[in-house]
């Protein structure tokens, strides 16, 4: 492919890298708890809690941009709270893109950690207790390692979920170059301009970083016969 | 349960067939309120025709047709676009002018606006048609450039993906002003919500509509027939309604 990529490529690819690290890194913080409390608790809201979360894995990214759209406009409720804030509007801003994902990746991330902590017997934690480990300390340092890989699964996901956004970018972004026009924008642009060679270029790269991302998932935490 | 599912996929076979013939139209987003009605009227003389309509960015759509899309008919903002199709031999017939759109500067709640205002502080985000492939877009940056104001307010600018998604940006509160089609504009939806300025046309190149028949429709009467009745005198009446200009008497 004689196609090498351009300033506005490369500015979108560094701009879905940053938006994906810095949704991954705050889906690990507030996924954990989230993960933990639906792995432990006997709550009758458990179910209610869980489906709640999965949502994003059913609903048309339309629906999620459409609705975000509205609570993120200066009438919604978000956007009253982020006006209240001083912030402004969060709808065509890396911030607001941000949001959007989180709520978007969220079950990339807990259901995998969810996975990882169900399978933590009790015991092991009632030991811990009877040494007088106290709770953060049975957290990490029995929880965490034994939990390594749901950990593992969870941050990839999350990123490579959030790299392959698009619907409801394209819904409350705005396109704006460095601010919320990452690749998968970019390449719609490309196509919609006829520019095929440098869609080429833009979409066989995201082809092997998910193949790549996948492949690693899959030789190194090989789900099927995990102990 | 399986039962069930055997008695849905009966039901789905036995939808009635359409008796006459059916036509699909895809036109630019900013025809949506103008084109709407001209199908409802031309669906009471031609019952038997269905008529289906895509709305969408006129360069999207062009690049649909040459992937082999199956539209009929495709009313482009730009005529530039059916141009390149006829040329490319997609077509069937002419390259026929329909009308001549105008851009309007469109707001909820600031009233009167002039393209120098933008550049006001106040003014935080200013929506406009992705210019790369939307009609609107192109002629609305022209707009900015000529007058003067497009190196302040570029990073005030977000981009809809047609022209309705740039109405819509406007609608719900994010962008504080648009630029949009004056159809778009004059309709009943969105002159209840806000109020327009209109932009005057020494301010950028013209934006001369036009629409082909595909090769598809080539024995398509019924799409001919639309075409025929775009030319007529209602539905002209009903472009001017919008705010279109029309071209000279067409054949």
């Amino acid at each position: 492919m004689e196609y090498s990529l351009s300033p506005a490529d490369l500015s979108a690819i560094w701009l879905t890298l940053k938006l994906a690290t810095v949704v991954t890194f705050i889906l690990l913080l507030i996924g954990t708890p989230i993960a933990w409390w639906l792995a432990r608790t006997g709550s009758r809201w458990r179910g209610a809690a869980g489906a709640l979360v999965a949502l994003p894995i059913v609903l048309p990214p339309t629906v999620i941009g459409f609705y975000l759209l509205l609570a993120m406009g200066p009438n919604g409720l978000i956007g009253q709270l982020t006006q209240s804030l001083g912030v402004g509007l969060l709808p065509f801003t890396f911030a607001g893109l941000v949001i959007a994902s989180v709520f978007y990746s969220l079950p990339f991330v807990v259901q995998p950690l969810q996975n990882a902590f169900e399978s933590i017997p009790e015991r092991v934690l009632e030991t811990a207790a009877t040494l007088r480990a106290s709770k953060p300390d049975t957290f990490f340092s029995v929880v965490l390692p034994l939990a390594k890989r749901g950990f593992i699964s969870a941050a990839v996901l999350g990123f490579a979920h959030t790299v392959g956004e698009f619907g409801i970018v394209l819904m409350i972004g705005g396109n704006i170059p460095e601010q919320t026009r990452v690749v998968s924008v970019q390449i719609y642009d490309h196509v919609e301009a006829m520019e095929y060679a440098a869609a080429h270029g833009l979409s066989a790269g995201m082809l092997a970083f998910s193949f790549a991302v996948l492949l690693l998932l899959y030789t190194f935490n090989p789900t099927g016969k995990r102990k | 349960m399986r039962r069930w599912l055997l008695t849905l996929l009966l039901l789905i076979a036995s939808l009635p067939a359409h008796a006459g013939e059916q036509i699909t139209i895809a036109a630019a987003a900013d025809l949506k309120f103008a084109m709407d009605e001209i199908i409802g009227l031309f669906g009471k003389s031609h019952p038997d025709s269905l008529v289906t309509t895509i709305y969408g960015s006129s360069g999207n759509i062009q690049t649909q047709i040459r992937q082999g899309a199956p539209y009929d008919l495709y009313f482009s903002a730009d005529i530039a676009y059916p141009r390149t199709l006829k040329a490319e031999g997609l077509a069937t017939g002419e390259v026929q002018p329909y009308a001549l759109g105008r851009i309007v500067l469109w707001s909820v709640s600031r009233g009167a606006l002039k393209l120098s205002d933008l550049t006001d502080p106040s003014v935080r985000k200013i929506a406009i048609a992705n210019p790369g492939h939307a009609p609107y877009g192109k002629r609305a940056e022209e707009a900015l450039k000529a007058a003067g104001v497009w190196d302040k307010v570029e990073a005030k600018l977000v981009y809809g993906e047609n022209v309705a998604q740039t109405a819509q940006f406007v609608q719900t509160g994010n962008a504080d002003v648009g630029i949009i089609a004056l159809s778009q504009a004059m309709s009943a939806e969105l002159s209840r919500q806000g109020s327009y300025t209109l932009i005057a046309q020494s301010q950028h190149q013209p934006l001369e509509q036009g629409f082909i028949l595909t090769r598809r429709a080539t024995n398509n009467a019924a799409a001919h027939d639309f075409a025929r009745f775009m030319a007529s005198k209602d539905a002209r009446t009903i472009m001017i309604r919008y705010g279109f200009a029309l071209p000279a008497e067409t054949k």
